[in-house]
Formats: C-alpha cells, sequence, structure tokens
C-alpha cells in the first residue's frame, strides 16, 4: 500500500447521518470500529444505537467503483438507567464496541456502556416457515375442530431480516466508568477497564469476573492516576497494556501472577522541562493505545501528539509524530472550554505503515512511518462530492498566512474527530465527525 | 518550570475556573468523571503554587516594609542628630532582618523589572495613623531619588539611613532562587528550609479570610503584620470554595517544604472532593 503523501489520494466516498447544522445529542457519534474483514463497519452514539453498516460485496471487483457500505442493522444498545444507591444516573452512551472474529453465520460484538458490557448476535434471516397445522398465518391458533389435515411446514425465502438480539449482559462489575474493552486473542476472553480497575471475562459467564489490576490506593486522597485504555495483545494471549493519565503504560503478563499490579515493562518518556505549565498534567494524559497488527508496536496518543513505542523499549517511543502543535499556546483557552478533556482515538492501517488520528475543525492526520509523511485531510460536507479528492489542508500557526491556509484562530473546536477506523485490509477509512459519519477510500488510477 | 510570566492573576482565574469545574462536575449527568476532576485537580495544585508564590512575594514585601518601617521609627524616636553611635548597630540588625527575611522568602517578584508592589499595600501603610508622623516626608524624600511609579523599600532605607543597607534589589536577587517548587533545583534546598519556619506565618492571613482548617504548627507571628494587605482575591476563592461546598482541609494548612507541598498538598487538596468521590 502505498503512503498518505504524494503517491496516494483520498477520495470521499460516503456520508452518514443528519445533514442539519442542529446536532441532537443522541446522534452525536461516540465509538467507531470495523470488524475483522472490514465487511461491517459498527458505529455507536450517545443514545445507546449501534448502527452497523454492510459493504455490498457484489461491485468490490470493479476497479472504478469501489463498494459502499449500507445500513445493515441499527438497534438499541443500552437504554439510561438510575443507580438508586448512589443517586446516579449512568449514561446510555456507547462508549466501545468491539467484535468477535467470526466462527459462524452470525456476528457478534460487545458493547460497552459506562457500567455495562453487552455481548450482541447480529444473523441474519432470509427464511421463514410456512404451512403450521395448528397456527395461522398470522399466529393466531386454529379451533382445533377445523383441522381435518396434516402437513408439513416448509421454509420459503423472505425478505432479509438482520436481527439483533443480546446473548449476554456483563453486569455489576464496575464501580467507576469504563473506558475500554478488548477481546483476547484466544477467542475466549475479554478484558474490560475502568479508571481503577481492569477485569477478566469469560465471554459464556456473566456473573463471574476476575480482577486482574486495582490501582485504586487504600486512601482516595493518594490517589494520582487513572488508566484510560486498555488492550490485549493480538497474538499473545497472556499479554496486555493499560495506559495512565501520567502519560505511562504498563505491558502486564498474566502468567507473572493473578493480580497484574506489578508492571512486566513500563514505557514512560521524561517529561520535557522546557514544556512545563499548568497543563502538563492533562496534556501528557494518554486517551487510547493500540497495537500494531504485527504486535510489535504500540501506539499511543495524548492530547498533542501521537507516539510509536517499540515494545522492547520502554525509555522513550521510537517516533513521535506532533498531531496539532499549534495549540500548544492556546492551551489556556482549551482548557476554558474544556477539549482540553477531549479524547482523541488513534489507529493503524492494515500492513501498520500508516496511523492516524484526528483534529479539531473536522480535520483529521496520518502519518506515514515509512516515508517520514504527513497529511491533514477535512471531513465536510462541502467535500463531499462522488469521487472528490481531498485536497490536503494546513494551518497556519503565526506569522502570515498564505493563501488555502487557515489560521489557528479560525478553527472550529466544535467540530471534532475524535473517532476514527481503518479498514483492516483496504484502504477505507471511517472517520467520525460529531453526528456525522465520513467513508474515504484511496484513489483508484 | 512554569513560566515566571504567567502571573498571579492568571493563577487565580485558574483557580476559579478550576473550582467552578469541580463544582459543576457534581451534578453532571452520568456521575462525577474521576478522571477528568483528577486532571482539574492538577491544575488547581499548579495554580495554586503559582499564586502561592506571589503571595509569599507580596506578604515578604510587606514584611519588608514593616520590618524597616520599625526600624526607621526606632532610629527616629533618637535624636536623629545623633546617630553615630546607634547608626552602626541599628544598620546591622535592620540588615540582619532583611537578610533573614529575604533568605526565609527565597523569591521576589522584584527580580520580575514589570512588577510593581500593589501600591495600595505602601499607602495603606502610610496612611495609617503612624506613630511615625514622618513617614510622609519619608515617602515624600523617597519618591525623589526612586523611580516615582516604585513603592521600594529600598529607597526608603537610603534615605533613612543614608547608608546602603543589605536589604537591596541586588541582595535580595541573590538569595532569590527560584521558590518555584516544580523546579526543585538544588538552589531551592536551603531557602525552602528557612521558609518552613515562615510558612503557617503567612497562611495565617489567608485563614482569616477562609474557613479552613487551621494550620497545626504556629511559627513566631510577631514580624508578620498582614491586617492591611488586601484579599479580595483570595475571599472570591474561599466564596467559591464555600459554594463547592467542602472543604479544602489541608490546601493552606500544612506547614512543610514548599517541595513537600507539591506533593502533600495536591494529596491533601484532593481529599475533599475524592471523598465523595469514592462514595461512587
Amino acid at each position: 500500500m502505498a503512503g498518505p503523501g504524494g503517491d496516494m489520494q483520498w477520495c470521499f466516498s460516503q456520508v452518514k447521518g443528519a445533514i442539519d447544522d442542529d446536532v441532537a445529542e443522541a446522534d452525536i457519534i461516540s465509538t467507531v470500529e470495523f470488524n475483522h474483514t472490514g465487511e461491517l463497519l459498527a458505529t455507536g452514539d450517545k443514545g445507546g444505537r449501534v448502527v452497523i453498516f454492510q459493504q455490498e460485496i457484489e461491485n468490490k471487483n470493479l476497479p472504478q467503483f469501489r463498494s459502499e457500505y449500507n445500513v445493515y442493522s441499527t438497534f438499541q444498545s443500552h437504554e439510561p438507567e438510575f443507580d438508586y444507591l448512589k443517586s446516579l444516573e449512568i449514561e446510555e452512551k456507547i462508549n466501545k464496541i468491539r467484535w468477535l472474529p467470526q466462527k459462524n453465520a452470525a456476528q457478534f460484538l460487545l458493547s460497552t456502556n459506562d457500567k455495562t458490557i453487552k455481548l450482541w448476535k447480529i444473523s441474519e434471516r432470509d427464511k421463514r416457515p410456512e404451512g403450521y397445522n395448528l397456527k395461522e398465518e398470522d399466529g393466531r391458533y386454529k379451533d382445533p375442530n377445523s383441522i381435518t389435515s396434516l402437513r408439513v411446514p416448509v421454509l420459503i425465502p423472505m425478505d432479509l431480516m438482520v436481527e439483533a438480539s443480546p446473548r449476554r449482559v456483563f453486569a455489576n462489575a464496575h464501580t467507576y466508568h469504563i473506558n475500554s474493552i478488548s477481546v483476547n486473542s484466544d477467542e475466549e476472553t475479554y478484558l474490560s477497564a475502568d479508571d481503577l480497575r481492569i477485569n477478566l471475562w469469560n465471554l459464556e459467564i456473566t456473573d463471574r469476573s476476575f480482577n486482574i489490576v486495582d490501582i485504586k490506593p487504600a486512601n482516595m486522597e493518594e490517589l494520582t492516576e487513572v488508566i484510560t485504555a486498555a488492550e490485549f495483545h493480538p497474538h499473545q494471549c497472556n499479554t496486555f497494556v493499560y495506559s495512565s493519565s501520567k502519560g505511562t503504560i504498563r505491558l502486564c503478563d498474566m502468567r507473572a501472577s493473578a493480580l497484574c499490579d506489578k508492571q512486566s515493562k513500563l514505557f514512560e518518556e521524561p517529561e520535557d522541562p522546557s514544556n512545563r505549565s499548568f497543563f502538563s498534567e492533562i496534556i501528557s494524559s494518554i486517551s487510547d493505545v493500540k497495537f500494531s497488527h504485527n504486535g510489535r508496536y504500540m501506539m499511543t496518543r495524548d492530547y498533542l501528539s501521537v507516539k510509536i513505542w517499540d515494545l522492547n523499549m520502554e525509555s522513550r517511543p521510537v517516533e513521535t509524530y506532533q498531531v496539532h502543535e499549534y495549540l500548544r499556546s492556546k492551551l489556556c483557552s482549551l482548557y476554558e472550554n474544556d477539549c482540553i478533556f477531549d479524547k482523541f482515538e488513534c489507529c493503524w492501517n492494515g500492513n501498520d505503515s500508516v496511523v492516524m488520528t484526528g483534529s479539531y475543525n473536522n480535520f483529521f492526520r496520518m502519518f506515514d512511518r515509512g516515508q517520514r509523511r504527513d497529511v491533514t485531510l477535512e471531513a465536510s460536507r462541502e467535500n463531499s462530492k462522488p469521487m472528490q479528492v481531498l485536497k490536503p489542508r494546513k494551518v497556519c500557526a503565526g506569522g502570515k498566512r498564505k493563501k488555502d491556509e487557515i489560521s489557528v484562530d479560525s478553527l472550529d473546536f466544535n467540530k471534532k474527530i475524535l473517532h476514527t477506523a481503518w479498514h483492516p485490509q483496504d484502504n477505507i477509512i471511517a472517520v467520525a465527525t460529531t453526528n456525522n459519519l465520513y467513508i474515504f477510500q484511496d484513489k483508484v488510477n | 518550570m512554569i513560566s515566571t510570566m504567567e502571573c498571579a492573576a492568571d493563577a487565580q482565574s485558574l483557580i476559579s475556573i478550576s473550582l467552578m469545574k469541580i463544582h459543576n462536575s457534581r451534578t453532571q449527568r452520568g456521575g462525577i468523571k474521576l478522571h477528568k476532576n483528577l486532571l482539574v485537580s492538577y491544575v488547581l495544585r499548579n495554580a495554586r503554587q503559582v499564586y502561592i508564590k506571589e503571595k509569599y512575594a507580596e506578604i515578604y514585601r510587606m514584611q519588608q516594609y514593616e520590618e524597616v518601617m520599625t526600624v526607621c521609627n526606632e532610629i527616629q524616636e533618637l535624636n536623629p542628630l545623633d546617630l553615630d553611635a546607634e547608626d552602626a548597630e541599628d544598620e546591622e540588625q535592620a540588615a540582619a532582618h532583611a537578610r533573614t527575611s529575604s533568605a526565609i522568602f527565597g523569591c521576589s517578584p522584584l527580580d520580575d523589572g514589570s512588577k510593581e508592589p500593589d501600591p495600595c499595600y505602601y499607602r495603606s501603610c502610610c496612611m495609617e495613623p503612624s506613630p511615625v508622623p514622618h513617614c510622609d516626608q519619608f515617602t515624600a524624600n523617597s519618591s525623589s531619588s526612586s523611580s516615582s511609579s516604585h513603592c521600594n523599600k529600598t529607597t526608603v532605607l537610603d534615605l533613612d539611613t543614608h547608608v546602603v543597607t543589605t536589604v537591596e534589589n541586588g541582595y535580595l536577587h541573590q538569595d532569590c532562587c527560584c521558590c518555584d517548587a516544580l523546579q526543585c533545583g538544588q538552589g531551592a534546598r536551603s531557602p525552602a528550609r528557612k521558609r518552613k519556619v515562615e510558612f503557617s506565618c503567612c497562611v495565617s492571613d489567608v485563614e482569616d479570610v477562609s474557613d479552613f482548617t487551621a494550620a497545626r504548627k504556629r511559627a513566631k507571628r510577631e514580624d508578620c503584620c498582614y491586617s492591611n494587605i488586601d484579599y479580595t482575591d483570595t475571599s472570591n476563592i474561599s466564596n467559591l470554595i464555600s459554594i463547592f461546598g467542602s472543604g479544602f482541609s489541608g490546601l493552606l494548612s500544612r506547614q512543610a517544604d514548599l517541595e513537600q507541598i507539591c506533593s502533600k498538598q495536591v494529596l491533601a487538596s484532593l481529599g475533599a472532593w475524592t471523598r465523595a468521590i469514592v462514595a461512587f
């Protein structure tokens, strides 16, 4: 695959969601995830709904026309709840969706809000039985006296129906807000992480989970850091990492002990003292951690940068990419309007050569690791003509603004791209703005 | 280190903003977000350190002026023409006094040329019914030989004793290792230790205005005179704190080195709201 620089150009493919600028809070997209084949694309929103898009297979081989994603299934995953004991409302917002590897005809995914994880089965039904002896077609029971003959019911084709049903509900295991779920490579277990604890579940068992990390101090007044993200290693089923609000990443081996409070490796980069500010702790907090597909690297996202870590080197990242360094001088304003607390995610492309993350003004950034090139693109309705090539954007940090550049002060901080996903094999990306999902693909020459 | 360009006013506004954020988070849907509040508490801690550093500097200036005024008054009570015998001694006392004070505080904003001491301190000191009526004359004289915009004890001392004392800008600066706790450099070590004695002394004035828990130990406070200090900003902050509804017990009351304050205070400052959060 070519890099994001001069070799490859990205084109608009589709946009999903409402057009009007008045955004309903329930429609705000909160998570985006491709499944393992890339055929399905799931989104979760603040209203607790999951929408799954499916790639149309038929046209996939046509060179000039890439397949589209169409709505496959929509269901209400979580509802708002109320914890009467603590007088707390539990938001229905979907924090994370993770697909399980497909084992049979049905698809399975895990979706979670702040407190409860659910396993959903998404299955297709394209046949229905007909010819019951005791029931009418509409389901009413026949009068037994009217039955004069017996017949064998048959299955007849019907319009495709996609059903989503909750198969497991994993509840009451988290005191704090769940921020991550990750399916293990053993395909039997998964972890869920909240601010202070990480639990290990078996997908079949809902009434028990093992606590594998607990960083809650004996005295809460001594609390200095929280867990911000966690993920299993893609191949080693005993290994997982979790990131903290202090900018550290801990790699743990579950074979070492039952409670993995003592890390096997601690990844931490010393702070640059010349960059110290009131907000140093906030901007060093890691918002996302993702293993590379090959399992040799991991990527972390903090407020201003993306860092690539070699799992064999704990002292510093091997690569650091500045996402929007021009915001460093604006941290005070970003603190006032709460933007400094935005949690940006990041993702790898299929062969780990390019990483992507979001920014403000509906900009998103791609960094080609091999070619050392980066590009800023924009997801907007103005650039949404079919197959329209996206023009690289540039932010003017200071001085004279060139033509086509946008100045830092003109950036719209309400338009943020927090969630992005990259197709596991192809150059197709899904980028979520506040309430729209944009799908881009590389230009096929 | 946090840039010294960020003045106390920024720190104060950050403290206010942070407290409001913590307050608002209690009514947010979904419950208190532990992560966000932890980050806000770090900003609060950082802003507080800068704010207190500025307050130290102001108190130090105030204290210096008061001490000098006391010395001046004592000298003035003697026959102004008969200073030869006592001059040297008083001068030494004043110098020693000043040396101790400057070493104690270890940092003065005077090195920042653009910083002016709050004129109201000076005015209030001069306007109070002073046992030394020649204070005004003093002032008048001092203004002629100094930059008039500067109410600077250095100048006062010069006029009064007719001798260059050790309480000079240069001397102050020498002892002014940056007391920024975030730097925690070597130089901060010794001033910090001396500061330890005076810390609770300075805290007491803030406690006058707020309803924080009192300091456990109090150093001698005779040298400190804070009655005229304008603590409007502190009262604003304390109002916000009372709005927030829980005390930051220990936020300002621990007697410790400034470096220890970094760790202990931040921990103590988390106390009130984390107790609330523990319930969740």
